[in-house]
């Protein structure tokens, strides 16, 4: 059963685990200690229940695309408005949980990274929201190409670091946030953005995540009566796409496709390394130096991937495939136009997909897209590329 | 000296190496010229093991560098195999492994420059590598080509004893590895950590990245304490140390000290005597504070 996984050491196979610094390590366990104790607490489910309907706007809908439908002609696509959260993507999910964890913890300050904003955005809204201390690691690169989110992580009160390590993007945020871990253990929670890292976070991002598979799954169980053929999801950390894929990985008949930026896809072009703490496919030499990667949204822009990922790929539970910078910004003007919904570029990977995916199926089938984030923050860099 | 070496040896190895036929001479004298570096670097005096990044700045400066600090007092010398992402490192060490890499510099050539130093030395040399690097490579050929270069003994700051997994030391191998205890590591750990640990444990003096401190953490006399109920071997503090009055201190409670970044500052800046003068201070400066007893 996939749902068992990971194991209690955090391995989802051969991958995963807790690959840190000794100083970490101890951390990593009051972590896993404290999520274990409060995951079915009633208060503390309660609580995130609360914050979700009531601050991040939950459930989000399952819309049903009729025009990218007809446009496709082929199955039906649904689309999972993550779009719709507060804050603009899925990103609060996490935070949220991670946080009411945080102040169970009795942790006053805390640290987050982030590539394209979205996840320091989210963090520094939740911090505000409970009274927490925030310090956004932020790639130098990505704070010269997101400067709206950097004010706006400002605006919510938090201190946005520029990170001049290495190749100054979010790979370099994320070392350096563990960095800043390891200084101050005590008082200091990370909130890990994606289902990256060391053991717990990638068993509890993927979890506080699941919530979108949840919703997904009750709400097209409703319109359609029966389960969907096809989930597909962009996959750069892999966050929303664990959350979408995860209540369904034990059920046999549906099939799932994360779509990967073809510039930085640890998936289907990187080899298995150890990257931030965990076992996973990673982009990196044959001597294992770790790749910088590229893509035209900074969200996938990452070496690395979830573990849990690299486990699904290697069982053959989960396809998948890449898509380029042109498709991805064909993909956002086409939802755009045909939907009137503009869609972050992380997302219209997965949109993009549907021109090779939707039109092979039938008109009984459907499919399930996790739009993870609204293009707002977007519109600027795809004005210059479309020029 | 030698026979206490080998004996040493053999009550640190695990019981894996133990089962390897004693009979076989040729094993035997291996285990003994290669184990006796680190037994004796603990044995005669209390240690001093600079660190400095092989290939930084250029593979030739690195072997040159070993045989003077050796000459100034060093014990051990450790090198840092470069890589792109050095977690557990501050700024300092991070940009002496960017210019290695610039220069390309890989394992395999670290292992041919440890092959070439054998020739001149035999100060025991330790690589301290990330994960990654030993994945690409593979566990098994690591060790065997450690053997076969002459490095004493690995030490892998993002694996902690729990995470080593395949290809295991499955020969009569005798390539220390060397685990780190933290100021955060209970006593659980700091027991398992010891036992796992070969040749000697490295205690991580504070919480926080490699780099120069103004004050010492105050913490460890308490940890070397916490450690020696668990084990009697031999406890080198890295993380922090960067001027002889710190050694000095420092070496009142442990059996070795590490200084990597102030040495590493140094030849950022091309002053290759400086650092050299530095690692003999550091021996001063260790010598002063008295012989292990």
């Amino acid at each position: 059963m996939f749902s068992d996984l990971p194991d209690k050491n955090g391995h989802f196979g051969e991958f995963g685990g807790r690959h840190v610094p000794e100083t970490l390590v101890p951390v990593h366990e009051a972590v896993t200690e404290a999520y274990l104790k409060y995951k079915d607490d009633a208060g503390f489910r309660d609580e995130l229940d609360y914050y979700l309907e009531h601050f991040i706007g939950r459930p989000t809908p399952l819309y049903f695309a009729e025009n990218l439908t007809a446009h496709f002609n082929g199955a039906k696509i649904y689309l999972k408005r993550e779009d719709l959260c507060h804050t603009g993507s899925h990103k609060l999910n996490n935070v949220i949980g991670q946080l009411l964890l945080a102040k169970r913890m009795g942790k006053k300050r805390v640290i987050a990274e982030t590539g394209a904003g979205q996840h320091g955005v989210a963090a520094a809204t939740g911090c505000a929201r409970f009274g927490l201390e925030c310090i956004v690691y932020m790639g130098e690169v990505d704070v010269k190409r997101q400067a709206l989110n950097v004010y706006r992580m400002q605006l919510l009160g938090a201190k946005v670091v520029p990170v001049t390590s290495g190749s100054r993007t979010l790979k370099d945020a994320i070392n350096e946030a563990m960095r800043d871990w390891m200084a101050h253990p005590d008082d200091t929670f990370y909130c890990l953005g994606s289902c990256v890292g060391a053991h717990p976070f990638p068993m509890m991002v993927r979890d506080f995540q699941s919530v979108i598979g949840k919703e997904a799954k009750a709400q097209h169980l409703e319109s359609e009566g029966k389960e969907p053929d096809y989930l597909v999801a962009c996959t750069g950390g892999g966050s929303n796409s664990i959350g979408l894929f995860n209540p369904f990985l034990d059920e046999p008949t549906v099939k799932i496709v994360g779509v990967e930026a073809e510039g930085a896809a640890s998936l289907c072009k990187g080899t298995i390394g150890i990257l931030h703490g965990a076992r996973t496919y990673v982009l990196q030499t044959k001597t294992g130096q770790i790749l910088n990667t590229h893509s035209i949204s900074a969200g996938l822009d990452y070496s690395g991937v979830g573990p849990e990922h690299s486990y699904l790929k290697d069982m053959g539970r989960v396809q998948y495939v890449t898509a380029n910078d042109k498709d991805a910004l064909s993909g956002f003007k086409v939802l755009s136009e045909k939907e009137g919904i503009i869609p972050a570029l992380e997302s219209s990977h997965a949109i993009a997909h549907l021109k090779k995916l939707a039109p092979k199926l039938s008109k009984e089938q459907t499919i399930i897209v996790c739009l993870s984030g609204r293009g707002d923050k977007d519109v600027d860099e795809v004005r210059k590329l479309l020029k | 000296m030698i026979v206490k070496a080998a004996i040493f040896h053999l009550n640190n190895c695990r019981s894996r190496v133990r089962k390897i036929s004693i009979t076989s001479k040729y094993f035997m004298i291996y285990f003994i010229l290669n184990m006796k570096r680190i037994f004796e670097a603990f044995s005669n005096r209390k240690a001093l093991i600079p660190f400095i990044v092989a290939g930084d700045p250029s593979l030739a400066a690195t072997e040159k560098l070993i045989y003077d600090f050796e000459a100034a007092g060093a014990d051990i010398v450790e090198l840092g195999i470069p890589f792109s992402d050095p977690l557990a490192d501050g700024p300092v060490i991070q940009a002496a492994h960017q210019r290695a890499l610039k220069k390309n510099v890989s394992l395999k050539d670290v292992f041919a420059l440890v092959k070439k130093a054998r020739k001149k030395t035999e100060v025991p040399i330790v690589f301290m590598l990330a994960e990654n690097l030993i994945e690409k490579y593979g566990r098994a050929k690591l060790f065997t080509d450690c053997e076969k270069a002459g490095v004493d003994g690995i030490i892998v700051p993002d694996m902690p004893p729990e995470e080593v997994g395949k290809g295991k030391r499955d020969t009569g191998n005798v390539v220390n590895e060397i685990f780190l205890v933290a100021p955060t590591s209970d006593d659980e750990r700091i027991k398992r950590i010891a036992s796992a640990s070969t040749g000697f444990i490295y205690l991580v003096s504070t919480t926080g990245i490699t780099g120069k401190r103004l004050k010492l953490s105050g913490q460890v006399e308490e940890m070397v304490k916490k450690i020696r109920k668990f084990s009697n071997k031999p406890i080198a503090v890295g993380f922090g140390i960067s001027n002889p009055a710190q050694a000095k201190e420092t070496i009142k409670y442990a059996d070795g000290v590490i200084v990597g970044s102030a040495i590493v500052d140094l030849i950022a800046k091309k002053q290759f005597d400086q650092a050299v003068k530095l690692v003999a201070a550091l021996r001063k400066a260790i010598d002063q504070a008295g012989k292990r007893e």
